[in-house]
């Protein structure tokens, strides 16, 4: 089968995988084995996954980096992201190293950490054990498994109680490699009391080869905490996106996500929102666009644990040729939740008649006191907006164009950074064009402004 | 300008156009009258070239050259104007970036260069003007959250900005107060020229008090049934259309 191959790496390369990594990531590795070991990668056959076999991308020749050899590269030289000019704090990832050198930014406020997993781990273990690992459930996600199996470093962002950072943070994550590559990156996002950071995490694959990658993150709201997580996906198509992300809040806190991939192979997006306190306020977004044989694939599970929180729910999704998405919200309202405000929204663009949209909302509610809707539409472009405009003169395509960028706008509005906003909504348009293309095999990729 | 010969159109299989014949010149108002059913909006979208309606007989020449074989993006710019009956809404299109969009594909057309920032700002103001149109309106999306009258205004103000040789109003006067079908009429008969020519299709009479026609035509079951001068509208509203009807 194929996880043998990785418990077999696993327990030969045991050793080296701990020297390589910190003692406070290296304690969860057996019982995540032991996990691993039962319930295995997701199948199709399992209801979650019905339309994106997981299992299928680690059935191949997959190199681990467990001696972390470092890869040769400047990220400043090497990489231009196409967000420049965000007045960021900018943070590198090289596949799931930390970069050790960042530049002289102006210092971050008192008490604020945001840097490599391991040095957090040496420095503050107490607040380390206290968080690492322990919302990522893996009892029933064997990706997750395997990412607490084999992680050995990521990205942390602590900001102590009553802290706020003013400036964004952006961390890149890049992908190098001359094999073909499992790649597994932990990030923690920890606010204290009344705390407040965004984070913008844009990926990008650089080489040509094939890449899977893992991806946890945990983010920790403490009360009346504001966190704001965004994430930008270019990659190649020949990159497997296998994203966690775990999100437990406390009263009053408001978090901020938006996954946005305007380029990939194939993506999966987890979240896990809970809500444990009340008054607290979760806005997930999500916005894919997609084409060629490009998969996206986005699972929200949004828990209401108490009484009086709101969350919603905004995914988007447009696909032309044969690409393929999946949405799937499901939303639990426990029994105690009253006053619950929980909104869901799935809206997607079919542009070609081989793309498919698998789309399912899932509502368990147990209160009945609460205010629960959602809404879900598949379709196409509306034709009399079409020729409304194509009556005043502009051409068919352009007017599609006008459409389909219209059509991401409400999910683009939810980026609390007002640059980053305007910068999407060009990238975005030029995604539509056509103009942004990856090129597998060069260093640097500019795109043409 | 325009020559419709024997134009036959149907839509979903069913014929509506049985053999149009009419002609308009430059300079002139033409209205066309009739009651609901007879095929006056079928009439308009055949002539911007909406792709449901499929023409199977006869011919239009515009300004000598086949309509017919024109896109809508290429008849508009070759200057037909439709001002719909039911204006669409297009949520996340800002108004501004549509008519720059537009105006610019004209003179692209006419082998002009785009228009300048300021240069298409002071258009916008002085069209806005004439129609008395409120500046956040014009600052919006596409027709959104606009009533009834603000969409018909919008359509007058789109055909302000635009310039066309041919009008087609499409029962502009349908939801519009004497107030707002004061000022649309005004807007209209300023946009009035010896080198443009405007069709208006209407049910009722009223707005042909304001928008004075040269001929009146009625359309009666996809056919014109009687033409005349604009003392033919005013038997209409005293008559009805039952005495064409029954001869």
């Amino acid at each position: 089968m194929i996880e043998q191959q990785y418990i077999d790496l696993f327990e030969r390369f045991r050793s080296e995988l701990d020297a390589h990594s910190v003692e406070g990531m290296n304690r969860h590795r057996d019982a995540a084995c032991d996990t691993f070991r039962q319930i295995g990668f997701p199948t199709s056959r399992e209801e979650e996954y019905k339309h994106s076999n997981v299992a299928r991308a680690f059935d191949a020749n997959l190199g681990l980096n467990l001696r972390n050899i470092p890869i040769p590269v400047n990220p400043y030289d090497a990489f231009k992201c196409d967000v420049p000019n965000l007045s960021t704090r900018l943070f590198f990832l090289i596949n799931d190293r930390y970069y050790d050198k960042p530049l002289a930014n102006d210092p971050l406020p008192e008490g604020v950490f945001v840097g490599s997993l391991q040095r957090f781990s040496d420095e503050y273990p107490e607040v380390f054990n206290a968080h690492y690992g322990q919302i990522a459930d893996y009892s029933d996600n064997g990706v997750v498994a395997y990412n607490t199996l084999f992680a050995q470093d990521g990205f942390v962002v602590y900001v102590p109680a009553n802290v706020t950072v003013e400036k964004p943070l952006q961390l890149i994550n890049i992908l190098r490699g001359g094999v073909d590559l499992s790649v597994n990156r932990r990030i923690l996002v920890i606010a204290g009391e009344n705390a407040q950071v965004k984070l913008l995490v844009c990926d990008h694959a650089v080489d040509d080869v094939h890449f899977v990658v893992t991806q946890v993150t945990e983010v920790f709201a403490d009360v009346s905490a504001q966190v704001d997580v965004y994430e930008l996906e270019e990659n190649s198509v020949k990159v497997t996106r296998l994203n966690n992300l775990f999100s437990e809040q406390k009263e009053n806190s408001h978090v901020v996500t938006s996954g946005i991939t305007l380029h990939n192979g194939y993506t999966r997006n987890n979240y896990r929102f809970r809500l444990l306190g009340e008054h607290a306020r979760v806005d997930a977004g999500g916005l894919a666009i997609c084409d060629k044989k490009q998969h996206i694939d986005n699972f929200v599970f949004l828990d209401h644990v108490v009484p009086a929180c709101s969350s919603n729910e905004l995914f988007k999704t447009v696909l032309d040729d044969g690409a393929t998405g999946v949405f799937c919200g499901k939303i639990l309202v426990e029994k105690n939740a009253q006053k619950t405000q929980a909104y869901q929204n799935n809206r997607n663009l079919l542009a070609s008649a081989t793309a498919q949209m698998f789309s399912k909302p899932q509502l368990e509610i147990y209160a009945d006191d609460v205010k629960c809707s959602h809404g879900l539409t598949t379709g196409q472009l509306d034709e009399e907006a079409l020729f409304y405009m194509r009556a005043r003169g502009i051409d068919k395509e352009e007017a599609k164009l006008l459409l389909m960028v219209a059509f991401t706008r409400d999910v683009v509005d939810l980026v609390r950074i007002d640059t980053l906003q305007e910068r999407l909504a060009m990238l975005i348009e030029k995604r539509f064009r056509g103009e942004l293309m990856r090129c597998g095999n060069c260093n640097v990729c500019k795109y043409a402004d | 300008m325009l020559q419709i010969k024997n134009l036959h159109a149907i839509v979903e299989e069913k014929e509506i156009l049985k053999g149009i014949n009419l002609e308009v010149n430059a300079g002139e108002i033409h209205a066309v009258m009739g009651p609901n059913g007879s095929g006056k909006s079928t009439l308009a979208s055949v002539l911007a070239g909406n792709p449901k309606f499929e023409v199977t007989r006869g011919s239009i020449l515009f300004k000598g050259n086949d309509l017919l074989e024109m896109e809508p993006e290429e008849r508009a710019r070759e200057g037909i104007f439709l001002s719909f009956q039911y204006p669409v809404e297009i949520p996340g299109v800002s108004m501004v970036n549509f008519m720059r969009a537009a105006v610019n594909e004209q003179r692209k057309y006419r082998g002009e260069d785009p228009i300048s920032a300021s240069d298409f700002l002071k258009l916008m103001r002085d069209k806005r003007e004439l129609l008395g149109m409120d500046s956040n309106l014009v600052s919006r999306s596409v027709n959104e959250g606009f009533s009834g009258g603000e969409k018909k205004k919008n359509e007058i103000f789109q055909m302000a900005m635009l310039s066309p040789l041919l009008s087609i109003l499409d029962e502009t006067d349908s939801g519009l107060d004497i107030d707002a079908l004061r000022v649309v009429a005004h807007g209209v008969n300023k946009l009035q020229s010896k080198e443009n020519a405007t069709i208006v299709i209407t049910h009722y009479q009223r707005l042909l008090e304001y928008i004075k026609p040269d001929q009146v035509h009625v359309l009666y079951a996809g056919r014109i049934i009687r033409s005349g001068g604009p003392e033919l509208a005013l038997e209409l509203e005293k008559r009805g259309y039952d005495w064409l009807i029954k001869p």
